[in-house]
């Protein structure tokens, strides 16, 4: 069957997420919300070495999440927004979908609820009574 | 209802959609309602305007269980099924599923875990998918994902139809 667009689409997602899964890519990221970076100053604060940061900066890359600055020199690191804002507003529409339902399961539980009281009264009567 | 704020979404590994909800009822009633056809059919739907004719259950290891959901105005409809793999009431049901016009290979497994405390129950419905195409596909389209399909194949719907309509 020929690729449908969920499929093609699909892809920068599933990148996305893996790469915000680890906790310093995380941090890298919130780092460059504040401005570009080069790479000597996103691995100060991190007890890592500058090739391990380098790996990070590539997945991150990869993902579409970070690109590259103009300059030379020190080649900046620069926050992309779009993929993270793509994945929240998706996993956001996700949430929706199900919480429609869940709204409509908790009414239902309560109408359970309300009949379990009710039914057992009424036995509890019955016993009394008889 | 004052729930919402207990609801957790979680996109796992490469291949997982963890959801986490509280209900404020002990979990013999929502295993009950997860389980039984004339429940399930008043709250597992989709969008507006989409009602469950079909719910049959057959609630064992090895049982089936098939759902069907039909569009009220245009007819259209969509099922979906599985195998029950593991079933231990109250608190624990997985099954595989997977949709009639589903494009992937493979099926989809589900686990639901109830845990009650106070009268409470957490739920955590976790949905392990057969690639992560799959899980981003289903995670922006829970719905249209079983549709996909059926639109490639009818091609009778604009594609702008079939968004608004079923993302509403």
């Amino acid at each position: 069957m020929e690729p449908n667009s969920y499929e093609r689409s699909s892809v920068r997602l599933d990148a996305t997420f893996a790469a915000l899964a680890d906790p310093t890519r995380r941090a890298i990221l919130a780092r460059l919300a504040k401005g570009e970076a080069s790479v000597m100053d996103l691995a100060e604060p991190f007890a890592m070495s500058q090739p391990a940061i380098s790996k990070h900066l590539k997945v991150l890359e990869r993902a579409g999440l970070i690109s590259r600055g103009q300059d030379a020199q020190r080649r900046p690191r620069r926050l992309e927004a779009r993929p993270l804002r793509d994945a929240t507003e998706w996993l956001e529409k996700y949430r929706r979908f199900w919480e429609a339902r869940f709204q409509r399961l908790d009414a239902l539980l309560q109408e359970l609820q309300a009949g379990d009281v009710g039914s057992r009264q009424r036995s509890r009567k019955k016993r009394a009574a008889g | 209802m004052t729930n919402s704020g207990t609801f957790t979404i979680t996109a796992r590994g490469d291949r997982e959609i963890v959801v986490t909800r509280v209900f404020d009822a002990p979990r013999r009633l929502v295993f009950d309602a997860y389980t039984k056809p004339e429940l399930i059919k008043r709250w597992l739907l989709g969008p507006d305007g989409w009602s469950m004719p079909v719910c049959e259950i057959d609630l064992r290891e090895g049982g089936k269980y098939r759902y069907v959901w039909k569009n009220d105005s245009d007819g259209r409809e969509m099922g979906m099924g599985g195998v029950y793999r593991e079933v231990v009431a109250p608190e624990r049901i997985v099954a595989t599923e997977k949709f009639d016009e589903a494009w992937y290979p493979g099926e989809a497994v589900g686990t639901i875990v109830l845990v009650e405390q106070d009268g409470r129950t957490t739920l955590t419905q976790t949905i392990l998918y057969d690639s992560p195409e799959t899980r981003d596909a289903v995670l922006k389209s829970p719905m249209q994902y079983g549709l996909t399909a059926s639109y490639d194949r009818l091609e009778k719907l604009s594609t702008s139809l079939g968004s608004e309509t079923l993302n509403a």
